[in-house]
């Protein structure tokens, strides 16, 4: 890409997937009517919820442990996770498997959303810092915010979300 | 060194420390059995492959050091050197002084050049000994002279069946690129047999012209030899496509002197008629390597082995896993159809599960090692400790093919040396002792290692004076692990003797009692899921019983559940499955409780409530009674399920430790199962105990 569309990019600031392929690509979903953004890169796979076999002695939303092709990964309910009312599961909830980097390894890790919404890409500089709540609401995994379309689009740190204290 | 050799250089210690394991067993059975002269070729053979391998990675110190100690051997080979105990000894030293070498070499250890020199000093001493029967072999020239010395020089028909057969020899042009190097060929042909070998330097270019990397060389060989044509044919097996050889034989007895002179010039000619010169040879890399190789007359056995990295096995292992739970799969969803409509279908899968557990079962056979690798330590251990306590030990193996899983291997070894090292310091008594008591002078020691049921046992045996249980049983009140006025029966007292801090010999002496002790013993092999057991007569000896599975990737499992999940219990710690009979339900102040099982109380154990499950509801109809080195507990659960075997998969790889559970494994399903870690469940509900009597 030559420096000049770079620039206008940039000044657009984003790009549907469709478009131009510049730019980081986020996979949403929604959460109790919110739309979240992860790298997409990070997604290894989107899949149905089933045969979860609890943990013992883990908090409410660490939902258990799942075989994922001969590896068992612990299944996390994002709307537990981030204190939102708990939604029945049926066969449309959606794990989204995601690799995370933790202080020590790589790991996998399945979290429980609502739907899986779209793809965006999106450009480094679009993403704006997070207001900080207080502490009213824990943002130490959010990354930013993002306009797409007038919506507002919540990116997350993926690595933050898999942190040990968090499991 | 170069960045390339680096990943040779690990197969280079690794074939090192293998070389100087079966050196050090090798001199071992000398010291008792000096007659076979194979053992002598096996210790230096592989002395000279260390000294061929180090040299040519550049670890000079190390090549100088195999060349003496391989010189020395080689007189003990040709017999004008006598394999006395004192000279073994030295090469056991030797031997030890070599692995501090490689380890410094590796970078782990930092070298001792102090005892190198000193040892080096002894050798060239013990060389120099005698050193008029070798006129020839000075130190220098021996390694590369001996075996390629032409014994049948002067009796070129030594016997009737002899053929001359006539040889030539051209290899290819671009063979030394290839690696194909003509020396060690011709060096083998003189083993089958009476070799004259005649440079044809013909094709030799003008300096101008000459490419050092091409091959302008030619052989003629007249070989005199009763080794049919298949047999020499064989010798040329491993050269490249593009050389010439032809093969003739002939009448005519040959007439060697004529050839002799000129070869004489030539580097493999050179070293076999004129062994004395082999060290005037031409700064050539190969001159002293390749020759060497083709020395073990004949003898080399057919490579039938490679090496693999452990990481591909376990992950060829894991792909195994996955597919025996797709195939109980396959056959859980087969066995629903009506079977008139899918015969077929059903034989096939039948066909499919076969073929899966044999599959299974051969790839876990890759990573099974025989147990003599961890054996092999224990010969050297027992003879420098008898050496230092004066006693005299026999050391008996049996059941060393006894194969096991390479991790397992890897982590029973020290917990071995040091139940046979105990056996040897506290069992064994001294040669007056032992007569005394009207034993053989001579103690001994038994390692049996054989398979039973899905286990591999360890038999530690040693007819020493045993175990005094009122000696063990005052030193542990003496120290306060039981109470003055305790009685217990004999094997109690035995399980004190893995408890931390318990050393009974009356002296600690450097060898045993530094209070690392039987509990580290115990805990490691209860950490790979077995167990030990101890046995003794007073004045009779011991047995220490080490049962191991097999293999740490698999584990024998029952299958219960509790609140409708599927757990699994390793069979080693179950003791029985009962029915639950209510009156013998006793709890105390409302918080544990305890069940009556025949003469004892044991605690009972909820794993939902002590999981903190949801919704926890059991029937607690049942219970399986485990134990571990903590105590017995119940563990109620809703049903038994079946007794199988399960692949262990990690939880921690992508979440993290749980209390009370050893890991998961995936069940015909496709469900994960968890499987309990009793030692983590039961601490789990001391602990629950515990803090409910706080709060």
């Amino acid at each position: 890409m030559d420096a000049q569309t770079s620039e206008q990019l940039n000044t657009i600031g984003l790009e549907h997937h469709q478009g131009d392929m510049s730019g980081d690509q986020f996979l949403t979903f929604m959460l109790a009517g919110e739309e979240y953004g992860v790298d997409i890169l990070r997604v290894q796979e989107i899949k149905g919820l089933a045969g979860v076999t609890e943990i013992p002695n883990t908090p409410d939303y660490v939902l258990g442990v799942i075989n994922l092709r001969g590896t068992v990964i612990p299944v996390v309910d994002l709307r537990l996770r981030f204190g939102i009312e708990a939604l029945e599961y049926s066969k449309l909830t959606v794990v989204i498997v995601m690799r995370v980097q933790t202080p020590d390894a790589e790991r996998t890790i399945g979290f429980v959303v609502d739907t899986v919404s779209d793809v965006y890409n999106i450009l480094p500089d679009a993403v704006s810092e997070s207001p900080d709540f207080g502490t009213e609401i824990d943002t130490s995994f959010v990354r930013g915010l993002v306009n797409v379309d007038d919506k507002m689009v919540i990116v997350l740190d993926v690595d933050k979300l898999a942190d040990e204290d968090c499991l | 060194m170069s960045e390339d050799l680096s990943e040779f250089h690990a197969v280079f210690f690794e074939e090192a420390d293998e070389l100087i394991e079966n050196m050090e067993a090798e001199l071992l059975e000398m010291l008792g059995d000096p007659s076979d002269p194979e053992r002598v070729n096996t210790v230096f053979r592989a002395a000279h492959s260390i000294k061929g391998g180090s040299a040519t990675f550049g670890f000079d110190q190390i090549a100088k050091f195999t060349h003496v100690m391989e010189t020395l051997l080689d007189q003990v080979r040709e017999g004008t050197k006598q394999p006395s105990p004192d000279l073994i000894d030295l090469q056991l030293r030797s031997t030890d002084c070599l692995r501090v070498m490689m380890a410094a070499a590796k970078g782990e250890a930092e070298p001792d050049d102090v005892l190198a020199a000193q040892l080096l000093q002894e050798l060239e001493t013990m060389l120099q000994e005698q050193g008029d029967a070798t006129p020839d072999s000075e130190p220098d020239a021996a390694p590369d002279s001996p075996s390629l010395d032409n014994p049948s020089l002067d009796s070129p028909s030594r016997d009737s069946n002899s053929q001359t057969w006539l040889i030539s020899l051209e290899p290819g042009p671009e063979s030394l690129k290839t690696a194909n190097d003509p020396i060690p060929i011709l060096a083998e042909l003189n083993n089958l047999g009476t070799a004259t070998i005649t440079l044809d330097q013909s094709k030799l270019p003008a300096v101008d012209d000459f490419n050092p990397e091409q091959s302008y060389l030619a052989w003629q060989i007249e070989l005199i030899s009763e080794a049919d044509e298949d047999k020499i044919r064989e010798v040329f097996d491993w050269i490249d496509v593009s050389s010439k050889i032809s093969m003739e034989l002939t009448t005519s007895a040959p007439d060697k002197s004529e050839r002799l002179p000129e070869s004489a010039s030539t580097e493999p000619a050179a070293s076999q008629d004129h062994p004395d010169q082999a060290t005037a040879q031409p700064d050539n890399q190969k001159s002293a390597d390749p020759e060497q190789k083709a020395k073990p007359p004949a003898k080399t056995k057919a490579v039938s082995s490679i090496r693999v990295g452990t990481d591909k096995i376990d992950k060829l292992i894991n792909l195994v896993g996955e597919l025996v739970i797709t195939q109980s799969m396959l056959q859980e969803e087969g066995d629903k159809l009506p079977p008139e409509i899918v015969e077929k279908l059903q034989s096939g899968l039948a066909q499919l599960e076969r073929h899966t557990r044999d599959l299974q079962e051969n790839v876990m056979q890759i990573r099974m090692v025989p147990i003599s690798n961890a054996f092999n330590r224990l010969p050297r251990m027992i003879h420098d400790l008898t050496n230092k306590l004066g006693k005299q030990v026999e050391l008996t193996m049996v059941g060393e093919q006894t194969e096991l899983d390479k991790t397992v291997l890897e982590s029973i070894g020290d917990p071995l040396v040091h139940l046979v090292r105990n056996a040897v310091d506290h069992g064994i008594e001294d040669p007056a002792d032992r007569i005394a008591a009207g034993k053989d002078e001579v103690g001994s020691v038994e390692l049996h290692a054989y398979h039973e049921a899905g286990n591999i046992v360890i038999e530690i045996r040693d007819d020493g004076r045993g175990i005094d249980t009122a000696k063990v049983l005052a030193k542990a009140k003496d120290k306060g692990l039981v109470a003055p006025d305790q009685i217990l029966p004999d094997g109690s007292v035995y399980d004190l003797l893995f408890h931390p801090g318990l050393s009974t010999a009356d002296q600690v002496s450097d060898v045993s009692g530094r209070g690392v002790g039987m509990d580290v013993v115990r805990r490691n092999i209860q950490s790979l899921g077995g167990n030990v057991e101890v046995d003794s007569k007073l004045g009779e000896g011991s047995v220490f019983t080490i049962r191991l599975p097999l293999t740490l990737a698999i584990v024998d499992g029952q299958l219960v559940t509790v609140n409708q999940q599927t757990y699994v219990i390793p069979l080693v710690s179950i003791i029985e499955s009962i029915q639950v009979e209510t009156k013998q339900v006793n709890s105390i102040a409302e918080r544990g409780k305890l069940y009556r099982l025949r003469d004892e109380y044991i605690p009972l154990v909820r794993l939902a409530s002590l999981f903190g499950m949801h919704n926890a509801e059991n029937s607690e109809q049942l219970m399986v009674v485990v134990e571990s080195d903590q105590g017995k507990v119940g563990i109620l659960v809703d049903d038994l399920l079946a007794q199988q075997q399960v692949v262990i998969k990690s939880l921690e790889a992508n979440y993290k430790q749980v209390d009370g559970v050893a890991g998961g494994t995936i069940l015909g399903d496709g469900t994960v199962s968890l499987i309990l870690d009793i030692n983590g469940v039961i601490e789990l509900s001391r602990n629950r105990i515990n803090t409910s009597q706080a709060a």
